[in-house]
C-alpha cells in the first residue's frame, strides 16, 4: 500500500520551474532512493513533502491525508520527520537537547505543567529522556550526551541528526545525504543504521550521491532530471537504464 | 575530577546560595545598623534594581530563551501599572487585586501585538517592537479613552495590603519585590527546564530545524510574548503601587533600551546573568553618583566590548542538566566528557556557542569565579535542579 503519494506535484519560484508534474508513489517498509544530478530538484521535493515550501501545484497523500497548506510542524506529527542536507542541528545546545526536540510533538505538558512542574510533566520528561538515551544508544551517541551538538565530529553530527529525526516517532523518514561528508568507515556504519531503521518498520526516502551506499541501501530508486522524473525502478534496472545513464550515472562513472 | 567531589562541590554551593539568600533577605536590618540615615535611600536603589530585575527576568523569556529581538517591554510594564491604577483610582479596587487584570492585559495587547510580527526576523522585529512602546507612550499622553491622565499621568494609588498590613516603608517593599524576583526566578527555571522553555532555545537556535522537529513556532513565539508581557505587567502593578503617582514619561523608550541591556549584558538566557545586569545597570550608577550622567556612553562602550568578546554576556547560557533515568544515569555516569569539561560544576558554559574558545582568554579569569562555588550566586535554580531530579528518580 502507498504510504506516501505524490500526484502532479509542481513547484516554480518565479520563471524557474524547480519540480514539474511529479507523480510517484512510496509504498509502507521500502527504502526509496532519490538521485539526480545536482540541481534536479530533489531537495525541493523534500521541502514540498515536510512542508517547508508550499505547492504551486499538484497535492501529496500521506496514508491518505493530504498534506496541501500544512505547517511543518503538523506533518512531522502526522509522522514525517527529515534531516537536512546542510546540517541544521541546534548548534549551542547539548546532544541530548537535540534529541529532546524531537520528542516535543509526542508530548501534551503545556504552558502551566511547565511553569509550575506538575507531576504530569515530571513523569512526561522522565519518559522523554528515556526515549532520547535510547535514539541516542541507536545511533551510537549516547556516551556523548552532555556535549555541545556543534563540538561533534561532522558524521556524529549527520548521525545525531537522525537520532532526533527518530525521536518524533516517524513512520516515514526523509534523510538528505546522510552519507554526505562521511568518510569509508563512517559510511559502513550509516549502513548498519539504515538496515536497523528498516527493522524498526519505517519507510525511509533518501537522496545521496554515493551510488555504492544507494546501490546497496535501497530497493526503490527515482531518478529525477531538471525537475523531472525520469525514471523509477529497482536499483539493477535503472543501473542498466540508459536514460538514467545519459543524465547521471555515465557521468558519475567518467569522474572516477 | 571525581564525580564524588563534583556532587560534594555542588552541594557546598547549595549551601552557599542559602547562606546568599539568607543575607541578602537580612539586608534591611544590616542596612539599618551600617548605614544609619542613609539606610532607606539604599533600600529604595535596592527596590529598584528588584523591580527591574522583575521586568529583565520576563524579557528574558522573549530575548533572551527564544531570542526575539524586542525593545519595546516598557509598553507591557505600563499597560500593568495603568491597568492597575486605573482600576484602583477609577473603581476602587484594592491594588493587589488588580494584579490579575494588569497581566491579564498586558498579556493580551502582547499577543495581538505579535500576532501579526512574530514571523520577522531579527532587526525588523526590533523596530516593530519600538514602534510598539512609543504608540503606548503617546497614547496615554493623549489621555486615552480619557482615563490615563494625559502627559500629568496618575495620581494618588493607594499602597499595596496584604492580609490587613499596609506595605509603606522601604523595607516592606524591599520584601515585597525581592520576594516576587525570587518567585520570578523559580518560575522562570521551571520553565526553562520543561517542554516549552526547549521549544523557546531550539527557536532562537534554529527557526527552520525547530518548525521541522514539531515546534510549531509562531505559537510558541506569540506564547513567549504573552508571558514576558503578563509578568512584566505584574511588575507594572507593583510599581505603580510603590511610586503612587505614574505618567507616561516613566514607560519611555530608554527603560525598554535599559532592560534590553540588563538583558544582554548579563547574559541572554541565564537568569543569574539578568540579576547581575540588573545591579550592574541599575544599582552602580547609584554607588557612583557622579557616573550616573555618563552611564549611557559607559554601557555603549561596554556593550561594544561585550560583543567583541564575550557575545553571550557576562554569564553565557547553558544547557541545564538532566538527571537522566536508570539505567543511563549510572551505565553513562563515569564516562569522561570530552568537549564541555566542567557542566558536573556548572562551568561549561564554556562550550557553549562557537564563541567560546574566541573568548577564552577573558572568559578562564571570570569563569573561574562561578566554577570555584558553582551555586554561589544568589539565585536558587541550583537548589531546584537537586530537587526535581531527586523528584524524577523517584
Amino acid at each position: 500500500m502507498a504510504l506516501l503519494s505524490l500526484q502532479k506535484v509542481t513547484k516554480t519560484f518565479g520563471g524557474l520551474v524547480a519540480v514539474s508534474d511529479v507523480s510517484c508513489e512510496v509504498s509502507s517498509d521500502s527504502v526509496v532512493g532519490l538521485i539526480g544530478p545536482n540541481g534536479a530538484g530533489k531537495t525541493t521535493v523534500f521541502n514540498l513533502i515536510t512542508g517547508s515550501i508550499r505547492l504551486t501545484e499538484g497535492d501529496i497523500f500521506f496514508d491518505g491525508k493530504s498534506l496541501k497548506g500544512l505547517r511543518p510542524s503538523r506533518i512531522v506529527s502526522l509522522g514525517i520527520a527529515r534531516t537536512f542536507q546542510s546540517i541544521r542541528l541546534f548548534q549551542g545546545l547539548s546532544v541530548l537537547d537535540n534529541v529532546l526536540s524531537g520528542c516535543h510533538c509526542r508530548m501534551r505538558s503545556g504552558l502551566f505543567s511547565s511553569l509550575l512542574h506538575l507531576p504530569g510533566q515530571r513523569r512526561e520528561e522522565k519518559a522523554v529522556l528515556e526515549r532520547a538515551m535510547i535514539e541516542l544508544e541507536f545511533v551510537g551517541l549516547a556516551h556523548l550526551f552532555r556535549s555541545a551538538a556543534g563540538s561533534l565530529p561532522y558524521g556524529d553530527q549527520r548521525k545525531l541528526e537522525i537520532a532526533r529525526a527518530l525521536a518524533t516517532d516517524p513512520r516515514f523518514l526523509i534523510l538528505d545525504e546522510p552519507a554526505g561528508g562521511m568518510n569509508e568507515q563512517e559510511t559502513m556504519t550509516l549502513r548498519e543504521i539504515m538496515k536497523a531503521i528498516r527493522k524498526r518498520n519505517i519507510t525511509v526516502m533518501l537522496i545521496e550521491h554515493d551510488m555504492s551506499f544507494v546501490m546497496h541501501v535501497c530497493d526503490h530508486l527515482l531518478v529525477m532530471e531538471n525537475g523531472q522524473l525520469i525514471a523509477q525502478g529497482a536499483p539493477q534496472e535503472i543501473q542498466k537504464n540508459p536514460k538514467v545513464i545519459e543524465a547521471y550515472l555515465g557521468l558519475e562513472d567518467d569522474d572516477e | 575530577m571525581s564525580f564524588a567531589s563534583a556532587s560534594r562541590r555542588k552541594s557546598f554551593g547549595s549551601a552557599l546560595t542559602v547562606a546568599a539568600v539568607f543575607v541578602f533577605a537580612c539586608l534591611p536590618f544590616l542596612l539599618g545598623h551600617l548605614a544609619g540615615s542613609s539606610a532607606p535611600y539604599w533600600l529604595d536603589v535596592l527596590n529598584t534594581v528588584g523591580l527591574y530585575a522583575i521586568l529583565a527576568l520576563s524579557l528574558n523569556i522573549i530575548l533572551g530563551h527564544a531570542g526575539l529581538f524586542h525593545m519595546g517591554h516598557a509598553a507591557f510594564f505600563a499597560v500593568g501599572a495603568y491597568v492597575s491604577a486605573i482600576l484602583n483610582l477609577t473603581f476602587d479596587w484594592p491594588i493587589m487585586a488588580t494584579i490579575p487584570a494588569a497581566a491579564l492585559a498586558a498579556g493580551l495587547l502582547a499577543g495581538l501585538v505579535a500576532w501579526p510580527v512574530v514571523h520577522l526576523s531579527g532587526d525588523y522585529l526590533l523596530i516593530v517592537t519600538i514602534g510598539i512602546v512609543e504608540i503606548v507612550r503617546i497614547a496615554l499622553t493623549n489621555d486615552i479613552f480619557g482615563l490615563t491622565g494625559g502627559p500629568n499621568g496618575l495620581v494618588g494609588i493607594s499602597r499595596p495590603e496584604i492580609m490587613g498590613f499596609r506595605l509603606t516603608r522601604p523595607q516592606h517593599f524591599f520584601y515585597l519585590i525581592w520576594g516576587l524576583v525570587a518567585v520570578s526566578v523559580l518560575l522562570f527555571d521551571w520553565l526553562e527546564r520543561s517542554r516549552f522553555g526547549r521549544a523557546l532555545k531550539y527557536i532562537r537556535e534554529d527557526v527552520v530545524a525547530a518548525e521541522s522537529m514539531g515546534v510549531n513556532t509562531n505559537k510558541y513565539k506569540i506564547l513567549a510574548f504573552v508571558i514576558g508581557a503578563a509578568w512584566a505587567g505584574l511588575a507594572g502593578t507593583v510599581y505603580a503601587s510603590r511610586m503612587r503617582t505614574i505618567s507616561p514619561e516613566s514607560f519611555n523608550f530608554t527603560e525598554s533600551v535599559f532592560l534590553f541591556i540588563i538583558v544582554i549584558l548579563g547574559g541572554r538566557g541565564n537568569q543569574k546573568g539578568v540579576l547581575l545586569g540588573s545591579f550592574l545597570v541599575m544599582g552602580l550608577p547609584e554607588i557612583f553618583r557622579g557616573f550616573e550622567n555618563k552611564r549611557l556612553l559607559v554601557f555603549g562602550a561596554a556593550l561594544v566590548i561585550m560583543m567583541i568578546f564575550r557575545p553571550g554576556g557576562l554569564l553565557p547560557a547553558r544547557s541545564p542538566g538532566y538527571k537522566l533515568p536508570e539505567p543511563y544515569r549510572s551505565r553513562y555516569k563515569r564516562l569522561p566528557d570530552l568537549s564541555s569539561g566542567g557542566v558536573f560544576n556548572g562551568a561549561g558554559s564554556r562550550a557553549n556557542g562557537p564563541n567560546a574558545s574566541a573568548s577564552e582568554g577573558f572568559a578562564s579569569g571570570q569563569a573561574a569565579a562561578p566554577s570555584s562555588g558553582s551555586g554561589e550566586s544568589s539565585d536558587s535554580s541550583k537548589v531546584i535542579s537537586v530537587d526535581v531530579g531527586q523528584d524524577l528518580v523517584k
